[in-house]
């Protein structure tokens, strides 16, 4: 979706002045919670993702082993279910815990941060991280910068590409297409405070029931995320195929991204101002007048040496 | 033709060849990178036919560059290795950098601070290959923290590098006389034996 006619962006990439932010999200910022404990991994939100985005992958084949199909998410597989065998040694039982993948929108988003071409990415006011294809240049800097690996570069066209939230829908007041079809209600979607209540009763619900260690995932290393998870086992994400424990952008792209590109800026604006100054300060560094006057004599000796040669 | 047939040859149109490749392509990476680097430098894409273009052509450009340097490196280290007499010549490179060079302990062909520079340069350099080559997505994607790291290393080497340049790009217009030697290729003897006297004297025989 174009942010182009956008009177509600909140970031934008590789911008350093305000960008037309006259909206605000005064309904409150959005999010998605996705309820790990009612997925039943039937793959409808995959489907629902690629009916409205009207994305088509190569469909996966069952050598991988896995019910994960595709195994990774692309450029045309914005969401993938991601399949992991848990065995709890302390209840005894094996666990299918199974987590719809896919971007978590941060608050703080590394991809944003990384990005070098103004406009690429830009966050609304409602919390949405959105990729504009037309702005971007392929270089991968966003995938450098997520702290999740979410967005993945196009073979076909070198554009990155990641879940857009359904910005498009949410804009006119629709739910995002994968929330709207799921069957068993896992994916809820509105602002984020309802979606937190949500979470905290069927939190306790699930502590009820003897998941003591159920909680939201909304980490706060990123400033939250506008995707949540209810998890059962929030003490330890990792489970759910790898989901990070604590993510938070690289200090490396903290680095590379922040003090050093006006630690930069300023080292080599002074060098070549200093230089500039050196210059009419001290003057050039010229033969001396002496020296000249040397050489041209040896010149001239040298050439009357040449004539009177034989 | 040349003005005064006793001008010294400096550098041969080989090696100003060789460093003028290096130099162009110099020239379009720290400009194509400065737009990757900073936002107020995002325009300057436009020059290489915008973003993308630019994206495309930046590694490209690198490895012509890494090429050509390695042959110039291999070319002129062995003038570059840094001897007692340039450790003296950088003790008191601060009258040199005052204005006052008459009195600086004698030179070879390079003097401390450009032998200095040349290693700078030949570090930079492969900091900037090596950490170049994890950001190439478009022939490989490998482990997140790897290009992080590269990324970082990157840019600090690049800007290293522009700061160098600059500082050679200075010293050149600064001592006066002294581009006509990588444009085609000769000194004047007074400029040779003012800035660089033990070149000076092994190139004449002139040991006055």
């Amino acid at each position: 979706m174009s942010s182009l006619q956008s009177l509600d962006i909140k970031r934008r990439s590789a911008t350093t002045t305000p960008s037309p932010s006259a909206r605000s999200a005064h309904a409150g910022e959005v999010a998605k919670l996705i309820d790990v404990s009612k997925c039943i991994g039937c793959k409808a939100c995959q489907t629902a993702c690629m009916e409205w985005n009207d994305l088509r992958d190569e469909v996966g084949t069952v050598a991988a082993g896995v019910y994960d199909n595709p195994t990774d998410l692309s450029a045309q597989s914005w969401t993938v279910m991601r399949f992991s065998e848990y065995e709890n040694e302390a209840s005894g039982n094996l666990e299918w815990l199974i987590r719809k993948d896919g971007c978590m929108h941060c608050e703080d988003p590394g991809c944003l941060k990384a990005c070098p071409s103004p406009g690429a990415i830009v966050q609304y006011a409602n919390g949405i991280v959105d990729f504009q294809e037309e702005n971007c240049i392929g270089c991968g800097y966003c995938v450098t910068g997520c702290p999740f690996d979410v967005p993945r570069i196009s073979k076909k066209d070198n554009k990155a590409y990641k879940c857009t939230l359904c910005s498009d829908r949410v804009a006119v007041g629709m739910e995002p297409a994968c929330v709207k079809t799921c069957p068993t209600g896992a994916i809820m979607f509105g602002t984020k405070e309802a979606m937190k209540d949500q979470a905290e009763e069927r939190i306790l619900d699930l502590k009820e029931r003897g998941f003591d260690q159920a909680g939201l995932y909304d980490p706060a290393g990123v400033g939250g995320t506008h995707v949540m998870y209810v998890l059962h086992h929030a003490d330890k994400p990792s489970l759910y195929h790898g989901l990070p424990d604590s993510p938070k952008i690289s200090p490396f792209v903290g680095l590379w991204k922040g003090v050093a590109k006006p630690l930069a800026m300023a080292a080599l604006g002074a060098a070549a101002v200093g230089s500039l100054f050196h210059y009419i300060t001290k003057g050039p560094n010229d033969v001396s007048k002496e020296l000249e006057d040397e050489m041209e004599a040896k010149d001239r000796e040298a050439q009357a040496n040449q004539e009177t040669a034989p | 033709m040349r003005r005064n047939p006793r001008d010294l040859q400096r550098y041969n149109a080989s090696e100003r060849a060789n460093h003028w490749v290096v130099g162009i392509c110099f020239i379009l990476l720290a400009l194509s990178g400065l737009a990757f680097f900073h936002p107020a430098f995002f325009p300057l894409t436009q020059l290489f036919g915008g973003g993308p273009w630019t994206r495309i052509l930046h590694p490209y450009i690198g490895v012509v560059m890494m090429a050509f340097f390695v042959i110039m490196g291999l070319r002129f280290w062995r003038l570059n290795v840094i001897e007692p007499r340039d450790v003296e010549w950088l003790k008191n490179v601060n009258k040199m950098v005052d204005g006052n060079d008459h009195d600086m302990p004698e030179q070879g062909k390079y003097n401390g601070g450009q032998k200095l520079l040349f290693w700078g340069l030949v570090g930079g350099m492969v900091v900037l290959f090596l950490s170049g080559l994890p950001m190439w997505r478009a022939w490989w994607k490998l482990p997140a923290d790897v290009v992080r790291i590269s990324s970082l290393l990157h840019a600090a080497a690049g800007v290293w590098m522009i700061g160098l340049i600059l500082m050679h790009i200075y010293a050149a217009i600064w001592t006066r006389g002294t581009i006509r030697a990588m444009l085609y290729g000769t000194v004047t003897r007074a400029w040779a034996k003012q800035h660089h006297r033990g070149w000076y004297r092994k190139m004449t025989g002139d040991n006055s």
